[in-house]
């Protein structure tokens, strides 16, 4: 009785923080709403049993996303009125309502017209999960199972940085991205950027450790290694890195293409790829987990400092 | 005796839990940021704390009350940290008096 209450309480929250990041006139106030609602749906995780999604939510969902988004907003400021002043016509208003509306109809339909009990390959990963030797289905899953889904999303975050570094000026090609931070060096935020990241730094390398056999992984602890990195950038202890930097792209494709080279060994040893050989599978996850974490610090700290805007010529 | 300690987490528990309604109460009400700040600090501090004291009567071994308590110690961490940086924001936005 209680927790049904509890329930229903949240998924009101959730849908009214959705309402509202949708409806918000402020972009500023329309991403608070979303961090919000990030927050709020990793504790419906949580309930729902997830940890590992709830653990995602909250460092990717919440976390990331709406600091990317922040930044975004930040740089969208100065034109955040001439927008407001084009609307559009009254004509096209109403169509794009119709159409989202009609878009909300169709999935409610879907989600009531599934199936029941809904189609579903648990038991036979969990029938399967010693053949893996990690003690974590998500881990299997994204490892094991359906490693070729966990392949093509590092290759996607590589491409993403390429993305975001092609939008740099020509004659900043190579330089350092976003400003040169200067914070107080006796300051609070100095202090903390000192203070903090042996801990996180600790912790992440304990919540990609213990992804092997409970909730965690390499994405949660990358996110928290480097909100670490960027808690020392914004202090003006470091600067953001050069894009040019050899070792530092070869940091950013080296996960991709190990993950790659096992797949191809696994074509010669277990007759097919991303196959591994009997026995040898946990082994093999453990290089490709290893290799990929250094790839999804890079990523994700680059994708946070954006496209280069300084020169490193002189 | 675990009845005993039931009491006492339910009473730590429900005054943590008035410390951010309280907290809440003031963020919602108190005129300007500093003021606001001070009513959130005094909801994630006090309100944690008395929170963590609770469950730490429930928790059955040494290392998961000294997470509990870890947990606590960051959250005042970087509360205290992001208030006086969002303190120092709202002053330098502040006309010169």
């Amino acid at each position: 009785m209680m927790t049904t209450v509890v329930s229903l309480v949240v998924a009101l929250l959730l849908l009214a923080l959705a309402l509202w990041t949708v409806v918000a006139r402020d972009a500023f106030l329309a991403i608070a709403g979303f961090v919000a609602y990030g927050m709020l749906l990793s504790l419906v995780w949580v309930r729902l049993y997830g940890i590992d999604v709830a653990l995602t939510e909250a460092a990717i969902g919440g976390g990331l996303t709406g600091a990317l988004l922040l930044g975004a907003v930040a740089r969208l400021r100065g034109t955040e009125a001439a927008a407001w002043s084009e609307r559009s016509g009254i004509g096209l208003r109403t169509a794009a309502k119709l159409l989202s509306l009609g878009v909300t109809a169709v999935l409610m339909i879907c989600v009531l017209a599934l199936p029941e009990p809904a189609p579903t390959l648990a038991p036979l990963v969990a029938d399967n999960m010693a053949a893996t030797g990690v003690g974590n289905p998500i881990t299997g899953v994204l490892l094991a199972f359906r490693s070729l889904d966990t392949m093509l999303e590092a290759i996607v975050l590589v491409i993403a940085v390429i993305g975001v570094w092609s939008l740099a000026p020509d004659d900043c090609w190579g330089g350092r991205p976003g400003q040169l931070h200067h914070a107080d060096p006796d300051g609070v935020l100095a202090y903390l950027a000192r203070l903090l990241p042996p801990i996180g730094i600790i912790f992440g390398i304990y919540l990609f450790w213990a992804g092997a056999d409970h909730p965690g992984g390499k994405f949660q602890s990358a996110t928290i290694l480097a909100a670490m990195w960027m808690l020392v950038q914004m202090a003006g202890l470091a600067d953001t890195p050069a894009t040019a930097n050899r070792w530092l792209r070869a940091g950013v494709v080296s996960g991709p293409l190990v993950f790659v080279a096992v797949g191809l060994l696994g074509l010669w040893t277990a007759g097919h790829f991303l196959g591994y050989p009997a026995d040898w599978a946990k082994p093999m996850i453990i290089v490709v987990e290893v290799a990929l974490l250094p790839t999804l610090v890079l990523v994700l700290a680059l994708l946070m400092n954006g496209a280069p805007a300084r020169s490193d010529r002189r | 005796m675990s009845g005993l300690l039931d009491l006492l987490t339910i009473a730590a528990v429900g005054a943590g839990a008035f410390f951010y309604l309280a907290g809440t109460v003031g963020l919602l009400r108190f005129p300007d940021s500093y003021t606001r700040l001070h009513a959130l600090t005094k909801a994630d501090n006090l309100g944690l704390a008395l929170l963590v004291l609770g469950l730490l009567f429930q928790v059955d071994g040494v290392l998961a009350g000294l997470k509990l308590v870890l947990v606590w110690l960051l959250v005042v961490l970087s509360g205290a940290a992001v208030s006086q940086l969002i303190a120092r924001s709202a002053r330098r936005r502040e006309p010169r008096r």
